[in-house]
């Protein structure tokens, strides 16, 4: 799906046309990748997920991990559909028990994403998702947190890439999928 | 209404899902017994069931809209809204959705929250259903009911997978109809 354009799925350009493009959110000069008006077109959102699923149904995956809040959107209908479990990656102090985080940066400061300890198992093939990938800053913490406890990241999945922050670069040399790019 | 009250007492999944739900005690404070449904996603049988209830019951009602209440209303609602061919609509935290919204306030237990969801997301007289994880004071479904009906849908009805017994029988929010899977497991810390 990252791949030629020959080869496109007609699927993908009617998922294209549903993303609003809204400027200067949530500052001035971001071109925001607004993917709620995909989930406002049932055939939209289900083309979304079966183009994930029939990717990754045959590829053993166990565990999808989703990135709060809009990973959450698209993960859960992808492992229900391949029957893996769901693992919400979640900001600070909302989940409750024991948990692991890992740092990463933002534009000013840092932030963190948390896991709960035990959710995933040593050597467990793993899929993480979000709505999109920009610098990579918050995939690549996801990775980090997976491979802490003993998970194999297969790929990582985004709706939307944004080519030209080279977030592709920051994933430890685990692959992409997207089936966007919005330059 | 618990889902034992609506035909389905003795259903083996109802119990699957409870056992499913980790309690914690006194998080996020003291005294609060917390229903984490993190480990029923872990349980992609579990997860399954409480998908294939909800679709079960809303699938012939005319749904063309499910909102979910951010973030853990983001896990349930989209797989309903998939198999019901309706849309998904999120109702966020202030500041993170972007383009025109309208907000709503809710009490917290200290001060207040708001929900908003984006305006242009609603067509007139839509049938929708609200979703959420759990249902304790009822004041983020109230919330979420009232930015609705303001945007002019038609709520038919409420629906979670936890939820505190006082919710039992005709219980209304707001006068709309709530359904709930499962009661809470330990709502009192047992001492000895």
């Amino acid at each position: 799906m990252s791949g030629n354009k020959e080869e496109e799925d007609p699927r993908i350009n009617g998922i294209k046309t549903k993303i609003r493009v809204v400027p200067d959110f949530p500052k001035k000069g971001i071109m925001f990748q607004d993917i709620t008006t995909v989930l406002l077109d049932p055939k939209a959102f289900k083309d979304t997920i079966d183009l994930f699923v029939e990717r990754y149904r045959d590829k053993n995956i166990s565990v999808v991990a989703g990135i709060e809040a809009r990973g959450f959107l698209f993960g859960p209908p992808i492992a229900l559909a391949i029957g893996a479990k769901f693992v919400p990656l979640r900001k600070p102090k909302k989940l409750p028990g024991e948990t692991i985080f890992e740092e990463y940066e933002l534009e000013y400061g840092n932030d963190r994403l948390e896991m709960h300890v035990g959710a995933v198992e040593v050597g467990e093939r793993t899929l993480i998702v979000d709505d999109l990938i920009a610098t990579g800053g918050t995939l690549c913490a996801a990775i980090n947190l997976l491979e802490r406890v003993g998970a194999e990241v297969v790929e990582c999945a985004c709706v939307i890439e944004l080519p030209e922050l080279q977030g592709k670069q920051r994933l430890k040399g685990k692959p992409l999928c997207m089936l966007v790019e919005y330059r | 209404m618990f889902a034992v009250e609506n035909g389905l007492q003795g259903d083996p999944r109802l119990q699957a899902i409870s056992d499913a739900i980790r309690v914690i005690p006194h998080f996020p404070k003291t005294g609060i017994m917390f229903q984490d449904i993190t480990t029923l996603l872990l349980d992609p049988v579990a997860f399954k069931h409480v998908v294939d209830i909800f679709v079960d019951r809303y699938k012939h009602m005319n749904i063309s809209l499910v909102a979910g209440v951010e973030a853990r209303g983001f896990i349930f609602g989209p797989p309903i809204a998939l198999a019901i061919g309706a849309k998904f609509i999120p109702l966020r935290k202030p500041g993170k959705l972007p383009g025109k919204v309208i907000s709503e306030e809710y009490e917290l237990e200290y001060g207040n929250d708001r929900l908003e969801m984006s305006m242009e997301a609603v067509k007139s007289q839509e049938r929708a259903l609200v979703i959420d994880d759990l249902v304790a004071t009822g004041g983020t479904l109230s919330a979420s009911i009232n930015l609705l009906e303001r945007a002019g849908a038609e709520v038919v009805e409420c629906a979670c997978v936890v939820g505190l017994p006082k919710f039992k029988g005709q219980c209304k929010l707001k006068g709309k109809p709530l359904y709930v899977l499962v009661e809470p497991s330990q709502l009192e810390e047992i001492t000895f």
